[in-house]
């Protein structure tokens, strides 16, 4: 979506040769400005990251070789290396990371998108004033730190926490039940966090549909549930997956709710990474890791995104 | 529910106005309406409105924004329910069906066209639907294309269409499962005056070819007389005339149906006498307001003198002139020219008369000249044969 946006950008920029220079200037000013942001926020950071995954790990202040070798009587000035690529493929753990990491975030993506659309239904239906309210329940989690309230999960899945004892209490269960760091937690966690992502974009879809469309479905015998399938869903899918990328780009690199709610055995590529920079203090393989994490992710987003564009015209 | 191999066939229309099965005390109305209502909340949208339309007729119901219309076509297609009521179409009671089960199909006024299908499935969803079989379902829609001149454009995706195109694939795909009526919704609105001529005459055709029973809904009352075979004019929830455009036109019932039903000159009177001349007419002389102009009208239902009426007279039925005309039963009065426009094949003018009201009239440009044969500021006589004067005391 962001791409495409720029892309637009950029065809206003064609010169317009009849508008004075100091317009054309400040024109060009104004609608760079993103592309600035960009380059310093996002490109720059990853040129760095790209660079020191080439490098070798030593130790010492930073703790990766240099890039470059200049000096008088080197042999080959540059000294880049693909080792870190090379571990990387080598050794299971990274493919069982990343794997791991894409399936628990594809499966919150369907989850988030199971519960959230219902959700996003519902507050599209109702009347203006509700909506709002309903929205504003949407967002209001936002407004308390995501530590915290990842935390609060703790404190309810634990052995001693408050669904346990509750259960227990009530006779349900007579030993507690083992919730907490298990990969349900962290599904729990993740799709918890997420799942305003979802809901908001399919709401702005939904809430803009005609009526008349799932109407005139009806009156041509369609029952309410053909509908749903011929028409509304179809209608929505921008929606769909402007949410399902919202929760499944930032869910696959997730480190903080599979630390805390994750069990040891919960290994995603953002723990992975952590440890590598962390406890080993391999920063090049940690880069390395990194980069390819950019490019299993970026590569379909942007193959996906070019064959939408494609089905639009 | 329709059985499959019936192909369109033409009935014979109800449109032959020679018979009107409305005057045919024994015909059997096709859609019965009883005493249908619709509240929401404290607000009555429709009230106790009863109705017989007849088999092949094109309905036009005519209202006002906010008079109920919409909500009463909304609940023939089945999106609203009623909160009293019936509504029998062909002998079947419809009232609790759901939208899908009815015989009964609607052309929005947006059209509501599914923009992620193209022509073609769009004309075919009904069909498919029923669960109709392919061969049978292409065939049906290469026949509904071929009728509403849409072959080569079955391809397309609706963006790809102009308005005018639109609406005719919302039309065929409300008519492809042969409703036994057709719901339309302020079917030419969307759509500029040139194509709203043309394709108010494809509307006429192609009612004709399929005998299909067709109700529309519109607030436009050139809509409603061209196109229907009755005219209902609704206000507030309720009807309150119905009958061919001509006699809702020349016959209004009362004061709203004469102003909302195209335009008309209202005089404030006061009856002088009146004579019985049958059953069911009377003549009548009244003075207008101020001028005490005496006029003679017929009038259907009995006056006594000192009664407050006022006389109706179309904008066309009048004469404008400079010299005072003569003749029998004419009633003259006279003005000044206020205001003039030029139409080419017509001019209207707006005169004031002596009491202070503006009396418009639309006249014929029967002679070519080089100049305005009337100007502004001009004194005038207007006149119009007694037999024109509408009786309203409503």
């Amino acid at each position: 979506m962001g791409l495409q946006l720029f892309c637009g950008a950029i065809r206003v920029t064609q010169p317009k040769y009849n508008i004075p220079i100091g317009d054309r200037l400040w024109r060009w000013l104004v609608i760079s400005l993103p592309y600035w942001w960009l380059a310093i926020f996002f490109l720059a950071p990853f040129a760095i990251v790209f660079k020191i995954s080439f490098a070798d790990p030593i130790i010492a202040q930073p703790p990766f070789s240099n890039f470059f070798d200049f000096s008088p009587g080197a042999d080959n000035w540059l000294l880049a290396t693909l080792d870190n690529y090379r571990f990387i493929t080598e050794d299971s753990l990274y493919w069982i990371s990343y794997f791991k990491s894409l399936k628990i975030a594809a499966i919150s993506t369907v989850l988030c998108l199971l519960l959230g659309y219902p959700m996003a239904y519902g507050i599209a239906k109702c009347r203006p004033g509700m909506r709002n309210i309903l929205l504003m329940l949407v967002i209001l989690p936002f407004w308390t730190s995501f530590l915290l309230r990842v935390y609060a999960w703790i404190v309810m899945l634990g052995k001693t926490g408050a669904i346990n004892s509750l259960l227990m209490k009530i006779g349900l269960i007579e030993v507690p039940l083992e919730m907490l760091y298990t990969d349900g937690a962290v599904y729990l966690g993740i799709v918890y966090t997420y799942i305003p992502f979802m809901i908001l974009p399919l709401y702005s879809v939904l809430e803009k549909m005609d009526t008349d469309l799932q109407d005139a479905a009806a009156d041509l015998g369609a029952k309410r549930w053909q509908v749903f399938l011929n028409i509304t869903l179809p209608l929505s899918m921008p929606g769909v997956i402007a949410g399902s990328m919202l929760v499944f780009i930032p869910a696959v690199g997730e480190f903080v709710i599979p630390a805390l709610l994750g069990g040891i055995d919960s290994l995603m590529i953002g723990r992975t990474l952590y440890d590598e920079f962390f406890i080993n203090r391999d920063w090049p393989l940690a880069s390395a890791v990194a980069t390819v994490l950019l490019f299993i992710i970026v590569i379909p987003v942007m193959l996906f995104q070019s064959s939408q564009k494609e089905e639009a015209e | 529910m329709r059985a499959a191999s019936d192909k369109i066939m033409p009935v014979k229309p109800a449109t032959d106005f020679a018979e009107a099965p409305w005057l045919d005390p024994k015909a059997v109305p096709f859609i019965q309406i009883k005493s249908l209502g619709k509240q929401f909340g404290d607000f009555t949208a429709v009230d106790n409105i009863s109705l017989d339309i007849y088999q092949g007729e094109l309905f036009t119901i005519l209202g006002g924004s906010g008079c109920g219309k919409s909500t009463l076509l909304r609940m023939l297609a089945g999106f609203e329910t009623p909160s009293a009521g019936q509504v029998i179409i062909d002998g079947v009671d419809i009232t609790d069906l759901p939208a899908y089960d009815r015989p009964v199909n609607m052309m929005f006024q947006s059209y509501a066209v599914f923009p992620h299908m193209t022509v073609a499935q769009n004309v075919a969803y009904g069909l498919k639907k029923d669960r109709l079989p392919k061969a049978e379902i292409a065939a049906r829609v290469k026949e509904m294309l071929a009728l509403v001149q849409l072959e080569e454009l079955a391809a397309r995706k609706p963006k790809q269409l102009s308005g005018g195109q639109c609406q005719r694939v919302a039309l065929a795909r409300a008519l492809i499962k042969r409703p036994k009526v057709l719901l339309l919704d302020e079917p030419l609105a969307a759509l500029d005056k040139k194509l709203r001529e043309q394709t108010q005459f494809e509307l006429i055709n192609l009612q004709y070819k399929l005998g299909t029973t067709f109700i529309v809904v519109t607030h436009d009352q050139e809509e409603a007389m061209t196109l229907s075979s009755r005219v209902a004019v609704m206000d507030a929830g309720r009807f309150v005339q119905i009958g061919t455009p001509l006699q809702v036109y020349e016959f209004p019932i009362n004061r709203f149906v004469a102003d909302f039903f195209g335009t008309i000159n209202l005089f404030d009177a006061k009856v002088t006498g009146s004579t019985v001349i049958d059953k069911n007419t009377y003549a009548i002389e009244a003075a207008l307001d101020k001028t005490g102009t005496l006029v003679e009208a017929d009038c259907t239902h009995k006056l006594k003198e000192g009664d407050l009426i006022s006389i109706g007279v179309r904008p066309e039925k009048l004469s404008i002139s400079q010299k005072k005309p003569r003749g029998k039963n004419l009633t003259i009065t006279s003005g000044v020219v206020e205001d003039l426009a030029y139409y080419g094949n017509r001019s209207i003018y707006r005169v004031r008369s002596h009491s202070g009201r503006i009396i418009q009239i639309s006249a014929q440009n029967f002679q070519r000249t080089k100049e305005l044969v009337l100007e502004w500021d001009d004194q005038v006589y207007l006149s119009w044969d007694s037999s024109c004067s509408v009786v309203l005391s409503e």
